[in-house]
């Protein structure tokens, strides 16, 4: 019965999407206020539909209802009562249904955050994103309905894939779909003001909290991703240029692009058209993401396996959403939006370059991702690419966005002096310089080129990105015009500089052995002691596991115990690596248990990672520079400024 | 007319797209390759009432082929396990994999079936268990019941020839 009313309630908000469709663009179209009342109501209304679907479908999972096909699927009733709740978006048909409450639950905050603006606008807003949720959820109902029944009903599951059983990755999805769907609210911003034709630096300050909102949400999101890739499969790589973190990376990088077009605009009115194509950009990759997980066009270790039928029907879909908004970008963006200046030394200079050396590294990307397909397309043949062409391809464009970013955070709007910028800057530059190459010496004991670059920039970041605010701080009125967006930009450019600081120490000095160890022996690996004490078999809810407790000894005293596994789940008999860590603020240390190797000796690949924790605390710091910027006060008048 | 330019550069992408969907291959080395057959009891697609298992496989050389009538790529290598059938070089056994039974019989029927013995996976838990990432799928068994291939994609002549034939020859030697 619950999963009948579940099914119910979609079909009830596919009609409730329809309405809010017709009325809302009706209403903002010939300008009608009754029509225009009912938008809100219609999609509060969709939004609770979809929440009772979606917990029809959790409590099919947590009771074990088996005569659902999808929970059949991926779910056991051993499994533990955590993971059969985030079984529910575990595969295809669920993790739909979690984009769809995801797009619901903004499309609700934006009725209630946007009272003040004008009433056809945020209808046309409102229908956009109406529409959008009609097609995922005819798209649900049509190809992938998670309430299918199966006759007769299994005993049991067939469980949820291993891997997803972890609860880095029972978070990751819900946070990236926030981040993914959010960046539809800006691509709604952008088709809404180009069916109204009017532009104006307001629409830009209306736009830019919600694409700061989206923006971190989807920097937590491949954060902990990376994350989870890094102790969860074992390798502790960070970072796999895999399909489907190029699929995440690449709204980010066009996303990053459009949080600093937006400032030009709302500050000076410049770069208009520029920022629309890049909020359909960042949409239209982001749908993408999801069309290339999901269609099984490009295989990888994330990918499930899926049907082409969904894929021909997102197909549309893209062709739809992208498709419709450029040839509304062609007929109605802004044709001569440049009627004012600025100086070739100014902020919004540096910012058009930001700008276009991120889409050229998001470019690169797309490239790297589709030009296997491609190739297969003309001449069948299969080919991959792999990290080399990645790095090079971010190495490339990065390089000069990250000495840009100093210049750009420190020059004024317009025109900026080339003599004062100077002795602005000469104290950070010698500081960044000296400290870029002092700091790996002296702990690490070896400089190369690269590395030198990596750590010189990375400090140059930190202290130039603190420079704005300590100069803010040395005047009376500079103090007082201190606000959060100035905190936030800080903030995220401090996170940003971590992070290439993390990058660059990890990837230098990354220690990785793999050794041969019969318990009692032990070996030194980085300095540290590690010494296999003993092999046990153990028993989990769901799976058995053969585990090894290694002692870790550093300079003769003892750090710490270590017990990596190696799991056997019972029902999908897949082998998983549980690595063991010591996570430090300075280092990790990694272990995993490779193979038996018959004669009572194990494979153990241990590693030694440097600063790798400060790739994930940057993006950390980097999204909380974003949630301090979008609670300015100036996003929060509620008067209408007309 | 640059504004034209975004739009343009989409309309060149999607045929793409479209051309991708319909080929999915990928060279994955799979871990089962040395291993014995995941056992398996199935109802047989022809006939419900018949159920099939691992011992059906023993004792010969076997193509086992993962299908299902919404792939694409199947219906392209469908016209070569036919010729191969016909030739009798070697079983093949069809695993209908995540479809619709109707649906199977008519492609069968319709298209004719290469298929010694057709089995039926309608929840795709089989397939879990031999790791199969997407049809169309193959696997070659040798006679012991160890699988020693498995193609991705779509199954030519020159795979055949080039990757099974090969192998089949080395193991009867």
């Amino acid at each position: 019965m619950i999963p009948e009313i579940g099914q119910f309630a979609l079909i009830i908000a596919l009609c409730l999407t329809f309405c809010l469709g017709c009325f809302a663009f009706l209403g903002a179209h010939k300008d009608n206020p009754e029509y225009m009342a009912l938008v809100s109501p219609l999609t509060h209304a969709q939004f609770i539909f979809v929440v009772v679907a979606f917990f029809c479908l959790a409590y099919s999972f947590l009771v074990d209802d088996f005569s659902v096909l999808y929970v059949a699927n991926n779910s056991h009733s051993e499994l533990p009562t955590l993971f059969k709740f985030s079984a529910v978006w575990g595969a295809h048909e669920g993790s739909l249904l979690l984009w769809i409450l995801i797009l619901t639950i903004w499309m609700v905050l934006v009725a209630n955050f946007s009272k003040a603006l004008p009433r056809p606008f945020i209808s046309r807003v409102l229908g956009v994103l109406g529409v959008l949720n009609f097609g995922f959820l005819l798209f649900t109902l049509m190809t992938s309905n998670p309430f299918e029944r199966i006759y007769p009903a299994p005993f049991n599951g067939s469980d949820l894939n291993p891997l997803l059983q972890d609860i880095g990755l029972a978070i990751h999805p819900p946070i990236l779909y926030m981040g993914y769907v959010g960046f539809a609210v800006a691509y709604a911003f952008a088709v809404a003001v180009m069916l109204s034709g009017k532009l104006d630096q307001r629409w830009a300050r209306w736009t830019r909290p919600w694409t700061t909102a989206a923006w971190l949400f989807l920097t937590i999101g491949i954060a902990l991703g990376s994350w989870w890739a890094y102790y969860e499969l074992g390798w502790g790589g960070w970072w796999f240029w895999d399909p489907v973190e190029n699929a995440s990376f690449m709204p980010w990088l066009i996303g990053t692009a459009l949080i600093h077009s937006l400032a030009v605009t709302e500050k000076r009115g410049l770069f208009k058209s520029w920022t629309l194509l890049l909020a359909i950009s960042a949409f239209s990759l982001s749908l993408l993401g999801t069309f290339l997980v999901r269609s099984g066009i490009l295989i990888s270790v994330h990918a499930f396996a899926t049907d082409p039928a969904r894929g021909i029907f997102i197909l549309m879909l893209l062709c739809i959403v992208i498709g419709g908004a450029l040839v509304l970008y062609a007929l109605r963006a802004p044709s001569i939006d440049e009627s004012v200046g600025f100086n070739a030394l100014s902020r919004e200079t540096f910012l058009l370059l930001n700008n276009v050396l991120l889409v050229i590294a998001a470019t690169l990307i797309l490239l790297g991702t589709l030009f296997p397909l491609v190739l297969e397309v003309f001449n069948g043949s299969k080919i991959s690419i792999g990290p080399p062409w990645f790095e090079l391809a971010m190495i490339v464009p990065m390089i000069p966005l990250i000495l840009l970013i100093s210049l750009g955070m420190n020059t004024f709007w317009v025109e900026q002096s080339t003599h004062d910028l100077r002795r602005k800057l000469q104290i950070p530059f010698v500081l960044s310089i000296l400290l870029g190459l002092i700091i790996p010496f002296y702990f690490y004991g070896k400089v190369t080129l690269l590395l030198a670059v990596g750590s010189i920039s990375a400090i140059w970041i930190m202290l130039s990105s603190i420079l704005p605010l300590i100069k803010k701080c040395q005047s009376s009125s500079g103090r007082k015009s201190l606000n959060r967006s100035i905190f936030g930009m800080t903030l995220a450019h401090f996170g940003l500089g971590c992070f290439v600081f993390g990058v660059t120490i990890v990837s230098a000095f990354n220690i990785e052995s793999d050794q041969r160890l019969s318990p009692g022996e032990s070996i030194f690996v980085a300095g540290y002691q590690y010494q296999l004490r003993d092999l046990k078999n153990i028993k989990g809810p769901n799976y058995e596991a053969v585990e090894a407790e290694i002692d870790i000894y550093k300079d003769g005293n003892f750090l710490t115990q270590l017990r990596p596994q190696k799991r056997t789940y019972r029902v999908q008999k897949s082998p998983m690596t549980e690595a063991g860590i010591v996570a430090g603020w300075n280092r990790d240390l990694f272990v995993a248990l490779g193979e038996d190797l018959g004669d009572g000796s194990w494979s153990i690949r241990i590693q030694y990672k440097p600063m790798i924790r400060w790739i994930w605390f940057g993006c950390f710091i980097m999204a909380m520079g974003g949630l301090i910027a979008i609670t300015d006060k100036r996003y929060r008048r509620t008067k209408s400024l007309t | 007319m640059t504004k034209f330019i975004p739009i343009i550069i989409f309309t060149i992408m999607l045929p793409i797209f479209f051309v991708g969907l319909s080929r999915n291959k990928s060279e994955l080395p799979s871990p089962l390759i040395g291993k014995t057959i995941p056992s398996f009891s199935l109802p047989s697609l022809l006939d419900p009432s018949i159920t099939i298992d691992q011992k059906s496989i023993n004792g010969k050389f076997v193509l086992f082929n993962v299908w299902a009538t919404w792939c694409v790529g199947c219906r392209e290598e469908h016209k070569f396990l036919m010729d191969l059938s016909q030739r009798k070089e070697i079983t093949i056994i069809g695993l209908n994999w995540r479809d619709n039974r109707a649906d199977a019989l008519n492609w069968l029927v319709n298209l004719g079936n290469p298929y010694e013995i057709s089995i039926e996976d309608k929840m795709g838990r089989t397939a879990i268990d031999w790791g199969v990432y997407g049809a169309p799928e193959t696997f070659l068994i040798n006679s012991n019941g160890i699988i020693i291939h498995k193609h991705l994609g779509p199954l030519s002549e020159e795979d055949w020839n080039g990757d099974f034939k090969p192998l089949i020859m080395a193991k009867q030697r």
